[in-house]
């Protein structure tokens, strides 16, 4: 058997020279949570693994146009510790906190959760309410990708051969904004989510909401973003009527796994119930700022 | 191809060893530098037998490959005790009997370090939340959580 090569390039540009040179056999290291479990049980024999760590662009948070940029390998204890982006994204801070534990949170990514793609991924589904654009670097230069458009299936993504996720702007927030992920897990920490739900809305000055968007994960291959739940919810006072319909249009979007997590109804029917309480959650926080 | 040479500081000594790329930090730890403290239990990152600090960050080192550890300050339980003077949190876990069969200890003690280090006063629901990442199949927690405490007030009297 060959040996395993190891990169750690300094650059994206060097990145992108050592995943074009070691073309299908390399594997992508951010914070290893996933490909070292993967590298263990024998899933994978990746011939090289590129490490994407020392590249600064990838370890930065900056603001940018009125946003935020976070580099795609960022930790969840470090993003956690960045008071600025909480204060502006609690849900989606809240999402990516969600993943294991303390140990996990040390090393584990936005980049690397995504690019796993489990329909299940925790911070998902909160980057994808918050309209997070990945910017993407490869062969053919760098393109931008809106977040819910990488995963297509279980273990799949959009990217390109040679191509990974360099950051995600996450884009300027209004005033009387809010988000909110909310996940269920028959316990209280330390599990995969049976359903979750991140919402991200904003008010006008007499609390009509003017702008939404929601998305759902472990409810089908991937983390969906609903529009029909989110135009339940514009142009209301995001009162008790638009909640019931923004529930419904939850549980329409569906199309769950029947496994021993829950049944299809089951994970249905709490999707429902969990899209309307992140949709209270983030309203509350609007209402705050 | 020959193996990495590898340049690291391990409870701040400046340590150098050789490895393959697969080899995580955990196989370096234990089988090359002989720090067999860490403990290996699930090798998924869910147990924290294998806990350890990254420039004061707490990680499984399980999942950091052992070239990772260039360049960085890596803190094992072998680096807790002063000599031959326990830490307090290795105190109060012998006092309270925090301990039956001890594979998870090292992995408790590192990760309630890192804890007081960042919080020298934590609740008991900040403590298990911290500490959820640790799994015990002996003492039930409460021990454990005891002698948390306990140390953590010792560390604040000095």
């Amino acid at each position: 058997m060959t040996q395993m090569q190891f990169e750690a390039p300094t650059s994206v540009d060097d990145a992108v020279r050592c995943l074009a040179q070691a073309g299908d056999s390399a594997k992508i290291l951010a914070g290893g949570t996933d490909l070292l479990v993967q590298l263990r049980s024998g899933r994978i024999r990746p011939g090289t693994i590129v490490d994407i760590k020392q590249i600064p662009e990838l370890r930065a948070v900056t603001a940018e146009n009125g946003g935020f940029r976070i580099g795609a390998a960022v930790s969840g204890a470090e993003l956690n510790e960045n008071a600025a982006v909480k204060a502006a994204w609690p849900g989606l801070v809240e999402g990516l906190d969600l993943i294991g534990s303390t140990q996990i949170q040390g090393r584990a990514s936005l980049g690397g959760n995504l690019c796993n793609a489990s329909p299940a991924a925790d911070s998902v589904p909160g980057m994808i309410a918050a309209g997070a654009i990945c910017a993407v670097a490869g062969p053919d230069g760098r393109r931008d990708v809106p977040v819910e458009d990488i995963a297509i299936a279980p273990g799949k993504t959009s990217l390109k051969p040679g191509e990974f996720i360099v950051s995600f702007l996450l884009p300027p927030r209004p005033p009387h904004s809010g988000d909110a992920y909310l996940r269920f897990i028959p316990r209280t920490e330390m599990d995969i989510a049976v359903v979750g739900a991140g919402v991200s809305l904003t008010l006008d000055d007499n609390g009509t909401c003017i702008a939404a968007r929601v998305a759902l994960g472990a409810v089908a291959p991937t983390a969906l973003l609903v529009e029909d739940a989110a135009a339940a919810l514009i142009g209301t006072p995001v009162d008790a009527a638009a909640l019931e319909k923004l529930g419904s249009a939850a549980m329409a979007a569906c199309n769950p796994i029947d496994d021993k997590r829950g049944t299809v109804e089951y994970r249905t029917k709490v999707a429902g119930v969990l899209a309307r309480r992140a949709a209270e959650k983030a309203l509350e926080r609007a209402r705050t700022n | 191809m020959a193996k990495h040479h590898v340049t690291t500081t391990v409870n701040g000594d400046p340590v150098e060893f050789l490895c393959s790329t697969e080899d995580t930090l955990l196989d370096v730890l234990r089988n090359t530098l002989n720090l067999t403290g860490s403990k290996e239990g699930c090798s998924t990152g869910d147990c924290g037998a294998c806990s350890v600090t990254v420039d004061g960050r707490l990680m499984c080192s399980c999942l950091m490959l052992g070239i990772e550890a260039e360049g960085h300050d890596i803190g094992t339980i072998e680096g807790v005790a002063d000599g031959d003077k326990l830490h307090p949190l290795q105190k109060h876990f012998l006092e309270e009997a925090a301990l039956q069969c001890g594979i998870c200890t090292p992995g408790f003690i590192v990760a309630a370090k890192a804890l007081l280090e960042r919080n020298p006063d934590p609740s008991e629901t900040e403590m298990r939340y911290w500490l959820a990442g640790n799994l015990c199949r002996c003492t039930g927690y409460d021990k454990i959580i005891t002698a948390v405490t306990n140390a953590a007030a010792e560390l604040r009297e000095k």
